[in-house]
């Protein structure tokens, strides 16, 4: 009852076995393998130090000054520093992204990827806006300097930390809303076509079915957005946050925020007495900032979580 | 059963033809839907029998490039006239998809969609309504100890009677359906048939298939679709060549393209 065919071809058990089992090593696969592990480690190794030597250099200064450290003020000795003014300034920066660069830069990934035509003028707008993730961040300080602490003065009062919210609000808008784009794009055709099939508006089927699927890579975009707004100091210099004294917190003085910070005592010399000096204050201010990050990146996964929960129907 | 229909059509569809872009999709479509009939679209891939489909209830106008030409007739509205609202539009000519595409949302939520977008319902009518419109699609029995579960939880033909139960819950006039079987397994496939037998007494139905046997079984008319190929620049355009009683297509067809189709010798 064997299958009869006019095929010379036959297969014997033997051969099987030989052709699909491994004989010998492939050179190149393992050498493919080593290589990809130790691009790991490198990455893994650097990251490790980094951390390990700010902690170790942050400790000092930590343990002189306790919890007085995040709520005295900056001054001229690196031992009674304390980076309140800096965490005021940073809390403020990731607050004005929050509320201007995210409902901005979903708005415009929504209009660009919903509504907008797709014709010669919505690519060139795209391809700017791709262009605009790449200027760098002085270039925001400038702009930041001459229109929202020049020309808006009558809104921000100066170099305040609103006009330095509205400069980092602005740089990180391209993130925002290519992260946006590409979460946007991503949302199923079927689910569209199920809402228009019932008569549902473009508005509504945005808002019912687009926005809630794209979610979870909208935050991802806020995410990195909102790390990136925390640490940078350049368009901070450029608008003027100070390093000095500054005995008052408020949203229409003088500001300063940790990035700031971090950069100025660092390139402040040590007493070399074996006490806490600057290069321990600039660590600590550099942990705090972590810790910083991480915390709202905690809070963006949870929230991603449950929105990808949300995706399959509970 | 005449040829000629009793009663004025729901749609009247005069010289219709679609472009995407440059290419012509599918040219000159003169056809007239009757009410309470099901209408079968048949023909190879190509052919722009969807692309009728989606003229019908204004789904192409998501397609930037899609340009309609020609007349489409819905009760005497010229459903291209700019004063025609295309929500409403698509609110009584639903549509339902090859692939099941329920929300990730719970059975009821679903099904309840539609009806919380047209207005305000108690809650008691709600509950009703979605009760009412899962019986319709013989889905009640399967689904009702678990209206909270997650739709996507369902097997495919039941996302599919679901999504048909989504689309009645808005209580349209006319049902497209583009190939609504094709991802679906022979016995899902026969209840989706069975179900749109049971409905066709209220509702005026359309349907698009690769199944000559489908169309054969369900439809009361058939519109066979082909290609023809421009020698010039070597695209094809839809045509529609024949549109008559099942019946007569699929026995005595009066083109010989519908005939060689229908006897497959060709497709």
């Amino acid at each position: 009852m064997a299958i009869v065919t006019d095929s010379q071809r036959s297969v014997t058990r033997s051969e099987v076995h030989q052709a699909i089992t491994r004989q010998n090593k492939h050179i190149p696969t393992i050498a493919l393998g080593v290589a990809l592990l130790v691009a790991v480690s490198f990455t893994l190794l650097t990251l490790f130090a980094l951390l390990a030597r700010i902690i170790t250099q942050a400790i000092p200064a930590l343990t002189e000054k306790g919890s007085g450290f995040l709520t005295d003020t900056i001054g001229s000795e690196a031992s009674k520093v304390g980076i309140w003014p800096g965490l005021f300034g940073s809390f403020g920066i990731g607050l004005g992204v929050l509320v201007i660069a995210v409902p901005l830069g979903v708005g415009a990934a929504i209009y660009l990827e919903e509504y907008a035509k797709k014709n010669a003028m919505t690519r060139f707008i795209i391809v700017n806006i791709r262009n605009l993730a790449g200027v760098p961040a002085v270039i925001y300080g400038v702009l930041g300097l001459i229109i929202f602490v020049g020309w808006l003065k009558p809104v921000t009062n100066g170099g305040t930390v609103i006009a330095a919210a509205l400069t980092l609000a602005i740089l990180v808008l391209p993130v925002v809303i290519i992260t946006s784009m590409e979460a946007i794009r991503a949302v199923p055709l079927g689910l569209r076509d199920a809402g228009y099939g019932i008569g549902a508006s473009r508005w509504e089927v945005t808002r019912d079915h687009v926005i809630p699927y794209a979610m979870p890579g909208i935050l991802t975009g806020t995410v990195l957005a909102l790390a990136r707004a925390l640490g940078e100091a350049a368009p901070l210099i450029m608008i003027g946050a100070i390093t000095g004294l500054l005995p008052e917190t408020s949203l229409s003085g003088k500001f300063t925020a940790i990035p700031m910070l971090i950069y100025s005592w660092s390139g402040r010399p040590d007493s070399g007495d074996g006490g806490v000096g600057w290069s321990n204050a600039a660590a600590a201010a550099g942990l705090v900032l972590l810790v910083l990050v991480l915390a709202f990146n905690v809070v963006g996964i949870l929230l991603r979580n449950h929105f990808e929960a949300k995706r399959v129907g509970t | 059963m005449a040829n000629e229909m009793s009663e004025s059509p729901v749609f009247a569809v005069k010289d219709l033809s679609v472009k995407y872009g440059e290419f012509r999709a599918v040219r000159d479509v003169t056809l007239d839907i009757g009410q309470h009939q099901i209408t079968a679209f048949i023909g190879p891939s190509g052919c722009g029998k969807t692309t009728v489909l989606r003229c019908l209830n204004r789904m192409n106008d998501f397609i930037d490039s899609a340009k309609v030409e020609g007349l489409v007739d819905y009760h005497g509205v010229d459903l291209y006239n700019s004063e025609v609202n295309p929500n409403e539009v698509r609110r009584r000519i639903g549509m339902v998809f090859q692939k099941p595409n329920p929300f990730p949302k719970s059975i009821f939520d679903n099904v309840a969609y539609g009806p919380r977008l047209v207005g305000k319902m108690s809650k008691s009518d709600l509950n009703d309504l979605v009760e009412k419109s899962l019986r319709r699609a013989a889905l009640w029995d399967e689904v009702k100890d678990r209206l909270k579960a997650s739709a996507l939880g369902l097997s495919g033909g039941q996302q599919q009677r679901l999504c048909i139960a989504r689309c009645i819950a808005v209580e349209p006039d006319v049902i497209l359906m583009d190939e609504p079987c094709s991802a679906l397994d022979p016995i899902a496939t026969t209840r989706i048939e069975d179900l749109m037998q049971e409905i066709k007494k209220d509702y005026t139905i359309i349907i698009v298939t690769h199944n000559m046997q489908q169309a054969a079984r369900v439809s009361d008319r058939t519109a066979f679709f082909t290609t023809e190929v421009n020698t010039q620049s070597d695209r094809r355009t839809g045509v529609m060549v024949e549109f008559d009683l099942t019946e007569k297509i699929f026995s005595v067809p009066s083109d010989e393209r519908t005939e060689a189709y229908v006897t497959g010798r060709f497709g």
